[in-house]
Parts: structure tokens; sequence; C-alpha cells
């Protein structure tokens, strides 16, 4: 039976110095990489500790977070949220990526698990975080005309912005399907 | 309806309004724009327990050609604003909006960058209906709402 630390102290054992922060909260480990070792760390856990499946994809702003007393300014803004399922142990796992502003870019996955294709979409759409080799980084959620990105901590709150026509795709998303 | 273009004498015009008034609030055909739960309650609505049949508007049609009520029902996105529009303006002459729930009048408590604060936004709106999601003796007490409106109506503003 493989827990959750037991998975994180794998990762930690192959990536060492690599590996920016682990941590555990209620029994959920998360490990934080660079942008650049993402891809060797998913495909650790795919190939080696038989998570095959990439549950969600998600992204979080920090910008003016406060940590609590005591706890130094992030070093990074963003981070890109990866949570992994193993169906065959039973086990979770989430792997963090530290963006520390916009002009990082992230690998894309897609090619490893099709459902990142629109799941990095997501993220692109609400915080601007750029997929490197994304094969179609368009908006899903809001609509062609709409200018910045919505979960963004600095985009104002009170901020509308209407389309002027219906989209071309709104029943069936041909880019999709070429 | 095309009656009124035939009336040419005053005296028959104010006689005839009546008559296709008559016709028109009890033969309402709406068509719905449900899109939240705003449209469940709508089922109620419908169904033989409070039955919008006794009003003359149960024919529901889901082309907008073929419909002279537009009953929005539930939350509006900026995506969707567009669609809305157009199926407002492909109903023919004469028609009706009826607004249903916090959602569609106001944003409701969709304070935020994806939804439209009240269709009223897009489209000309007759009648508000307040809840969330209302009742549905409140949706057709607005259905007769509409219907004291189109009584105060002349055939001959629709043209």
């Amino acid at each position: 039976m493989m827990t959750e630390a037991d998975v994180a102290a794998k990762v930690q054992e192959r990536f060492g110095g690599r590996i920016l922060a682990a941590n555990a909260f209620r029994g959920q480990s998360v490990v934080t990489i660079a942008p650049k070792d993402l891809r060797e760390v998913l495909l650790f856990l795919r190939d080696t500790l038989a998570f095959e499946w990439l549950i969600d994809v998600g992204g979080v702003d920090y910008l003016g977070y406060d940590d609590g007393p005591g706890k130094d300014e992030r070093e990074w803004r963003f981070e890109v949220v990866y949570a992994m399922l193993s169906m065959a142990n039973n086990v979770r796992f989430r792997v963090k990526v530290a963006v520390a502003d916009e002009s990082v870019t992230v690998p894309s996955v897609w090619d490893l698990w099709a459902i990142a294709n629109w799941e990095e979409r997501e993220v692109w759409d609400m915080y601007g975080i750029v997929f490197e080799h994304h094969p179609n980084l368009r908006r899903i959620l809001c609509h062609d005309e709409f200018v910045g990105h919505a979960l963004r901590k600095d985009y104002p709150i009170t901020r509308r912005q209407k389309l002027s026509a219906p989209s071309e795709n709104i029943l069936c998303d041909r880019s999709e399907i070429a | 309806m095309g009656l009124e273009t035939q009336v040419t004498s005053p005296f028959l015009a104010t006689r005839m309004d009546e008559v296709i008034n008559w016709g028109r609030k009890y033969s309402m055909w709406p068509m719905p724009f449900g899109t939240a739960c705003c449209a469940i309650e709508f089922m109620g609505v419908v169904s033989s327990r409070f039955d919008i049949s006794r009003f003359g508007a149960e024919l529901v049609r889901f082309s907008p050609r073929q419909a002279d009520l537009l009953l929005v029902m539930g939350t509006i996105t900026q995506k969707q604003a567009p669609v809305l529009k157009q199926i407002y303006d492909q109903m023919p002459n004469p028609k009706w909006v009826l607004s249903m729930g916090a959602c569609a009048s106001t944003g409701g408590f969709y304070d935020n960058y994806t939804t439209v604060q009240g269709i009223d936004e897009i489209i000309p709106v007759d009648v508000y209906v307040a809840g969330c999601p209302p009742r549905p003796e409140n949706v057709i007490g607005a259905v007769v709402k509409i219907m004291e409106k189109i009584d105060r109506e002349k055939a001959a503003d629709w043209r």
C-alpha cells in the first residue's frame, strides 16, 4: 500500500535538489518544481509510479497573498497545479510548477495526456500562463474578444467586456476536429 | 397578425384593436431560453399542477420564428449574449420578453467578468420576475401582467 508520503519520498529521492519545496497538509503531499523539470517529473510519476491519470491542471495567482506572520514573500507569482491519480495503487498526488511571472513558459503535456490540451487552454485563458508547444492555445471559457486574464488578482473586479457577435464555433469547435 | 393592415376606418380600428389584442393575449406562444435552474422551475409552470395553458400560453415553440413570448430563464453570460440578441431579432412582431429570476434580470449574485448584469443590456424587457428561482405562481403572474400590457396596446403600433 503506497501512501502520498511514500510517493513524495520517492520523488524527492529521484529529483533531490531540483525540488523547490515539498510539504504535506492533512495527508495530502505536494512537491513544487521548476517548469524545466515538469515533463521529467510527470513522466517519472506516470511510468515508474503508475500515475496513469492526469485529473486536473489548475492555476493559482499569489499576487498580494498573505502567507501569515513570519513568512517571507513568495519568490514566484503563479503556480500551475497538476493533480494526479494512480488507479493501480489508489493514491493521489499533486505537482506544482513555480511560474515567476507571465514571461515564464511551462512545457505542455498534451502529448502525454490528451486532456491537458483543454486544461492548459483554461489556465492560459484565466491566468495568461503560456504553454510551450501547445497545438491550439486559444481561449476556452471567455469569448474571443476578451482582453486580459480574468482570474489574475490584478484584473479589475468590475470590468465587463461585451462580445459583439455570436462566435462562429459556439456550437461545434471545429479547430479541435481538424 | 396582418389583420390591422386591412383596417382603414378609425372607428373600425379601435374596435379591431380589442379583437386583435384579445386574440393575442390568450394565445401567446412562448419561446423558452432556459440557461439555468429557472428553466427547471419553468417545467413546473407548464406542468399540470400550475399549468400555464389555463392562460393560453402553453404552446412552447423551440423556434423563435414561431413564438411571440421570449422567456429568458437563467444566467446569461457575455459569450451567450449575442445569441440571445439574435434569437430576439428572429422573433416576428409582435413580441414580448419575460425576464425570469434574479440572474436574467440583474445578473443575480454573479457580479463578475463573465455574466451580463441583466438582459436589458441587450434586449428590451416587458416584465421582470423576482426570485431565485421564482415560484410558478410568480411566473404566471408575470404572464398576466403581459396580458394586461397587451390590452393597452394598439395593433397598429406593431406594424
